[in-house]
């Protein structure tokens, strides 16, 4: 008994490793052909509204490709979409597709063997440049080659509950959010008043991704660089210790706050603010009079002012077997058609050019959105870098130590963490 | 000779096998690989990706233990054992006694702590985020005493809040144990204290504690074992691992080196590490009941 309980303790990660150690030796080829045709599945997020858009998109396409079925489901449920996908993709039974990619986790499943490049395709370079021109250009992995397809983005733009900045005194169609100093002193006001209880309330969890709501948006916006250009980290500059100082001023005066949160801070009034991208529109809608505005920078906004798109790709899987069928698939569901049903069912903005353009109906009927749309032409992601998640939790390590706790410098924490990150993206991409 | 090595009951081979097979598929070979991926140069792939997988000796080691993230994970689990263990040996076996005797709403109380143990760590997180936030309950009671910054962000009081809250969630679990012991302790034994004219203290020292000594080990071993397996709750509670991750735990930077960084390697040395631990803390404990004996 005793002997046998302990080995207990290893049971997490080998558990996980088994998976692993069958599938490692497996000589099923990873190649497949571009043009085979047939039944493929795909995968969509757990979002209803994407998962109705989903629903729709299949019954189109199965309607007309009665010899090309294509069977769709959530991402099953996991830790996060990611650990799901990696998994799938060592196990060998990733679907043709995933409308839920991260472009974070794209140089992972790529160093998996688990991506196809859509160069492969005849038209796959031209149909990925045609549709979202240059802001698909971000997208291309270090090698050339293009292994996820720019789906959708989410600009992020600072909405404010238009209530508590009234109780607070701010006007409420045009606040003082433009520069750090304004922004600061709204937030200042807001809590002083009692309007809420923080300014602003992005989760101060360690997780590698939450740094694309909190620091990411006011870093892209004031210096118009993803974090690590040219294998170089970007953010030990006078824009990153500019973005810095402002939080850590608004963490060290209690704007912000600190501590787990299992709610909604800005849809329950716990946070006046809050930076999100449009999907939140609909989620907002019937809790918060909410009003939206760029996020500041330094010397106040300019109106071709970059912010982060925090976007979703759609990828092709190695494991697929009619790629054919899944590229036609792709093509079908990402066509001006099918992004426009996007749109309108989600609120969210298909990476593609022009859109106030392209849907004009739309932006009439929902002027809410034309914003976030303007936004969208100048959006700027994560950088599609070696070792991406252990970059971006290399950076959120230093900011939870610096500037959410305050036990360190945070100019000297983000020049250590530049130095650290600089020094894993060249051992990697050796 | 097939008797010989058959023994003499051949179908106890035959029905022990399942559970054989069972421990050699989810413990055995994902320990043998563990190990073994934790001396080579390791990435999961997909099928029939071919890359190269090095033997590179110690070096997952030396860089799992160059990091003071995983420095500081296993100083974290130390002082979660120091303080959750004993927490709970000592909590469930005076709570097993009570539960034990003729009170009033006895079922009502043994279903009121098992509660707990079998509703997910997630659901209960909450409960114990209104009790111990800034603006929380114990904040509001103690008042000026209240330490700042609060409990779950506070590089002190962090690990020790998750080993309350663990000890409390598992508490019900460890009662049952106790409680199954106790059925076992001769009343007789009670008796005997009561005419030698022993009181209640007297009897729960000289009879209660050696008669449950078995389930004693029993519990410390679990919790010891479950302790070093700490995850959801510094995930959930902490904010993944904080304050400046003073309640990061062994498991947790396992699953960021290994399952989101790519880094199966460097987890898998981790984990090794992490079993070494535990077996050395149950064999330590296994020494100490043996001189006891």
């Amino acid at each position: 008994m005793k002997a046998r309980i302990p080995l207990a303790g290893a049971a997490v990660l080998p558990l996980i490793l088994t998976i692993t150690g069958c599938s490692a030796g497996d000589d099923t080829a990873a190649t497949g052909d571009a043009t085979a045709r047939g039944a493929i599945d795909v995968w969509f997020s757990n979002n209803a509204q994407e998962v109705a858009w989903g629903r729709q998109v299949v019954q189109a396409w199965n309607a007309a490709h009665p010899d090309e079925q294509v069977t769709a489901q959530q991402i099953p449920a996991g830790q996060t979409s990611e650990a799901v996908i990696s998994a799938s993709i060592i196990a060998g039974n990733a679907p043709c597709l995933i409308y839920n990619t991260s472009p974070a986790a794209v140089p992972a499943f790529q160093a998996q063997g688990g991506l196809v490049p859509l160069d492969d395709f005849a038209d796959g370079t031209s149909y990925v440049t045609a549709r979202s021109g240059e802001l698909g250009a971000q997208y291309k992995s270090p090698n050339g080659k293009i292994y996820q397809l720019p789906w959708k983005s989410n600009p992020v733009m600072l909405f404010y509950n238009k209530t508590a900045f009234a109780k607070a005194g701010i006007s409420t169609t045009a606040p003082p959010l433009a520069t750090y100093t304004d922004f600061l002193a709204t937030a200042q006001k807001v809590v002083s008043s009692g309007a809420a209880r923080y300014a602003i309330f992005p989760s101060p969890s360690s997780q590698f991704f939450q740094s694309w709501f909190d620091f990411y948006p006011m870093f892209v916006a004031e210096s118009g660089r993803q974090l690590v250009v040219d294998a170089k980290a970007t953010f030990d500059s006078d824009a990153g210790r500019a973005v810095a100082g402002l939080w850590r001023q608004l963490y060290a005066q209690n704007l912000a706050g600190k501590e787990a949160y299992t709610g909604d801070a800005f849809a329950d009034g716990t946070a006046a603010m809050a930076s999100v991208g449009p999907w939140a529109v609909t989620a907002y809608q019937d809790k918060v009079e909410w009003g939206v505005t760029a996020v500041p920078t330094r010397t106040g906004s300019a109106e071709n002012q970059s912010t982060f798109s925090d976007a979703k790709d759609v990828a092709l899987y190695t494991a697929c077997t009619n790629r054919g069928t899944a590229w036609d698939f792709l093509k079908f569901s990402t066509s001006s058609e099918q992004d426009g049903e996007l749109l309108a069912m989600t609120g969210q903005m298909p990476l593609r050019q022009d859109l106030v353009r392209e849907y004009p109906a739309y932006f009439a009927a929902n002027p809410q959105y034309k914003v976030f749309a303007a936004k969208a032409a100048h959006v700027i992601d994560v950088p599609n870098t070696p070792a991406s998640v252990e970059v971006w939790q290399t950076f959120r390590d230093a900011w939870t130590n610096s500037v959410i706790f305050g036990k360190e410098d945070p100019d000297k924490a983000l020049a250590d963490a530049a130095a650290t990150i600089d020094d894993l993206v060249h051992r990697s991409r050796r | 000779m097939t008797a010989s090595i058959l023994g003499r009951h051949p179908v106890g081979l035959l029905l022990s096998a399942p559970y054989a097979v069972y421990i050699a598929a989810v413990f055995a070979y994902p320990l043998g690989m563990a190990v073994w991926i934790s001396f080579h140069d390791y990435i999961f792939t997909a099928p029939g990706v071919s890359v190269p997988r090095p033997f590179v000796g110690t070096d997952n080691y030396t860089t799992a233990l160059a990091d003071p993230a995983v420095r500081q994970s296993f100083v974290n689990i130390l002082i979660f054992l120091v303080i959750n263990v004993p927490l709970t040996v000592v909590l469930s076996l005076l709570l097993a006694t009570a539960l034990n005797a003729a009170i009033p709403f006895r079922t009502f109380f043994r279903v009121g702590f098992y509660v707990p143990y079998v509703t997910a760590s997630v659901a209960v997180v909450g409960v114990w985020l209104f009790l111990f936030s800034s603006d929380g309950l114990v904040n509001q009671v103690l008042g000026d005493l209240a330490p700042d910054p609060s409990w779950l962000i506070n590089e002190k009081w962090a690990m020790p809040s998750i080993a309350l809250f663990v000890t409390w969630k598992q508490l019900g679990f460890f009662i049952l144990l106790y409680l199954a012991a106790l059925q076992n302790v001769p009343s007789e034994l009670y008796e005997s204290a009561a005419v030698d004219g022993a009181g209640r203290w007297r009897s729960f020292r000289a009879v209660t504690i050696p008669g449950v000594r078995p389930a004693t080990t029993l519990v410390t071993l679990l919790a010891i074992i479950t302790g070093a397996n700490l995850f959801t709750e510094p995930y959930l509670l902490t904010n993944g691992g904080g304050p400046s991750g003073r309640s990061a735990s062994p498991v947790l930077l396992m699953y960021q080196r290994g399952i989101e960084q790519q880094h199966p390697d460097v987890a898998a040395a981790i984990g090794v590490l992490l079993v070494a631990g535990v077996l050395l803390l149950a064999g330590a404990q296994r020494l100490l009941e043996r001189s006891r004996e």
